[in-house]
């Protein structure tokens, strides 16, 4: 992380989110915001709040209902000198837009030999726990992880909401930041003026010696709880938070396999074909598949739709006692 | 861009009262350039040397040159896979296409794109593009720029009939036209959306009667005729300039190939093709000029030559670019390499 000094204080992950767009909005006349409802509104998770009193229509600017035309807007604006941050209101609704992300702003500097690049970066309110059913509740960022020209982060806490957003302003490519909704009411300790986290750094949060937990978004906060409880029966979890899937920190994550021997992955995305697949396989052709003592354990979403009854939609992705559960299993050796 | 417009009473074509001689023997030049352009890049799929397929937009070259002919080159344009005369239009550089269709480091896109995706920033040209629509938004996107960073420039954005059905138009002009955007929509309606014909495929009759949806001009004209082009385009251009918002011209005209290598024109007659390629639109502007005395028939003559003299130096030129390294795959994935 570099900083520029100052304090630190307490913000929700919604507020440090806004303070990093406020200092972006102040700092460089190029930036613009754009999405669904972000004006007056505030956005549907009261992401950009005031902003919009104090930057303008013209720099805060509400788009229709028109996913894929405003993600190519956003693309077009960023190839073009502006350096935009489109909101979608719900990162489900990347379905609309595909075209625009996967073969536009993610190829085109390629396609182009390197004669532009699109530096635009795009926000995703994602992730299950609020009701919302099956189209407003997915978690797609492996989708997107796995297409080349694109990164793809994923923060946990607010001060890396804050940091990962300006790193991605900075960035000059496109940038895919995956917010879980149930993270923006979510305290924490957020350093005060302009600083950056690195894309593509993964994060120790917890040191343990027996296994290792990796994880991203809300699903690390359910591993470092899981931690906790298999601190108190003398099992010693590590918990890595992933931050960033594309580039993905494989260093820090091969490290911790050949330092801990166990490996659990846990991610909200359908489990096939997941975020944890692709760290399995990681590890599988490594040399860190010699430390391993046990077989790794993905824990990830259902396959299935993510359902509104309550509980259902609990069972649907990880939840702590499941996180102890196979946690216990593997540290006991009885797979 | 044009010069001021004439007196009223002047009767004259709009592309000879608006431009002076200079710019009306470079924009048939270029008219000649894109023909023997594509017929040269033809020639060269024939005997092997073109990896892949192309669009050819022969028949349709006083679209693309007339679009351009008022445009600087801080003025933007989006392109389409049918877009090598947009390419040349705006002042790119046959050599280094060519390169790019033989798949040559030294071509527009280091060998990574091919015929579907050329662009020339440097020239105000944002990139040819595969998909059906895609270049719409990013048109609008190119115009908001220009808005807010004031820089007085316009954006073309070329799309063919088959991108009118798209959802990415109908959002494309929408946003447009709420933000009163310097973007003029230009449809070069060819008839046919690969084989299906607009008939078959669009509800209104001509494309331009959709500008109404958007609270925009539309107008249709003649595509094959220049001057009709270039005065729907400039008008737009003004109006865009003015800070008057979108405009939307459709360009009637015809594509004397079949759609990529693979067409074998089941869908439409020999007789069509035929009335098609007797209106000509390269031999009508050259009548034109030598009508209103602004060259001879030899200086026609000698830009066809030159024309051929520049495309046969271009060939040169790309054949003796060197092929891209295997080794640099990867490179311009991203603007930095990943950690």
């Amino acid at each position: 992380m570099t900083t520029a000094g100052g304090g630190v204080r307490e913000l929700s992950y919604a507020e440090a989110l806004r303070e990093a767009m406020d200092i972006a909005l102040a700092s460089d006349p190029r930036v613009i915001l754009m999405g669904e409802d972000i004006g007056v509104y505030g956005g549907a998770f009261q992401v950009t709040g005031d902003l919009v009193h104090r930057y303008g229509e013209d720099r805060v600017i509400d788009t229709p209902i028109s996913e894929l035309g405003g993600a190519g807007v956003a693309i077009g604006a960023a190839m073009t000198g502006l350096r935009p941050i489109y909101e979608f209101q719900f990162s489900d609704f990347a379905t609309l837009a595909m075209e625009q992300i996967v073969n536009q702003a993610a190829k085109i500097r390629y396609m182009l030999g390197g004669a532009v690049s699109v530096p635009v970066v795009m926000r995703f309110p994602a992730g299950s726990g609020t009701g919302a059913a099956a189209q407003h509740s997915q978690s797609l960022e492996a989708w997107f992880g796995h297409v080349p020209g694109l990164k793809v982060v994923q923060p946990s806490t607010p001060a890396d909401a804050k940091g990962l957003l300006l790193a991605a302003l900075e960035d000059p490519d496109p940038v895919l930041i995956f917010e879980h909704k149930l993270l923006y009411k979510m305290k924490g300790p957020v350093p005060e003026g302009h600083y950056t986290v690195p894309i593509g750094k993964a994060a120790i949060r917890r040191p343990g010696r027996d296994l290792c937990i990796v994880a991203g978004a809300i699903m690390v906060h359910r591993a470092l709880e899981a931690a906790e409880a298999l601190s108190a029966e003398g099992i010693e979890a590590e918990v890595i938070d992933l931050r960033s899937i594309r580039p993905i920190d494989r260093d820090t994550i091969l490290d911790a396999v050949r330092r801990t021997g166990r490996l659990i992955c846990v991610y909200e995305g359908v489990k096939t074909l997941g975020i944890g697949a692709e760290i399995s396989a990681m590890v599988a052709e490594s040399d860190a598949f010699d430390f391993l003592d046990a077989p790794i354990i993905r824990l990830g979403g259902a396959e299935a739709p993510i359902p509104y009854n309550p509980e259902l939609e609990k069972a649907a992705v990880p939840q702590v006692p499941d996180i102890v559960a196979a946690a216990r299993a593997l540290a006991g050796g009885r797979l | 861009m044009p010069e001021p417009a004439a007196a009223a009473e002047d009767n004259r074509p709009y592309i000879i009262r608006a431009y002076g001689p200079d710019a009306l023997r470079g924009a048939l030049l270029r008219m000649f350039l894109i023909r023997n352009f594509e017929e040269a890049a033809e020639a060269s799929y024939m005997r092997g040397l073109v990896h892949g397929t192309m669009h050819l937009s022969i028949g349709q070259e006083a679209v693309a040159v007339g679009a351009c002919l008022g445009l600087t080159e801080s003025d933007k344009i989006t392109s389409t896979h049918r877009g090598h005369g947009h390419c040349i239009a705006k002042g790119a550089d046959v050599g280094r296409m060519f390169a790019e269709f033989f798949g040559k480091e030294t071509g527009y896109c280091r060998g990574r794109g091919g015929s579907m995706h050329i662009a020339d920033p440097a020239k105000g040209n944002l990139g040819a593009n595969g998909i059906v629509g895609g270049g719409l938004p990013i048109a609008v996107g190119s115009a908001l720029s220009a808005k807010r960073l004031g820089t007085g420039a316009v954006t073309v954005c070329f799309f063919g009939d088959g991108a009118n059905n798209e959802g990415a138009f109908h959002e494309a002009l929408n946003m447009a036209a709420i933000w009163k955007l310097p973007v003029v929509f230009l449809c070069e309606n060819n008839r046919y959306g690969m084989s299906t014909s607009t008939e078959r495929s669009t509800a209104v009759p001509r494309v331009a009667l959709r500008a109404a949806a958007y609270a925009m001009p539309g107008v249709t004209v003649d595509g094959n005729d220049i001057s009709a082009v270039a005065e729907a385009v400039d008008a737009a251009t003004a109006r865009g300039r003015a800070g008057e918002g979108p405009s939307l011209v459709e360009c009637l005209t015809y594509r004397w190939r079949g759609h990529s290598k693979s067409d074998r024109n089941r869908y439409r007659s020999r007789e069509e093709i035929e009335a098609w390629m007797a209106r000509d639109p390269i031999p009508r502007f050259a009548a034109l000029l030598v009508a209103h005395g602004i060259m001879s028939e030899d200086e026609v003559r000698a830009a066809e030559a030159e024309a051929e003299r520049v495309i046969e130096a271009g060939l040169e030129f790309a054949r003796a670019g060197p092929d891209p390294s295997v080794a640099d795959l990867t490179r311009d994935v991203y603007t930095t390499e990943a950690p």
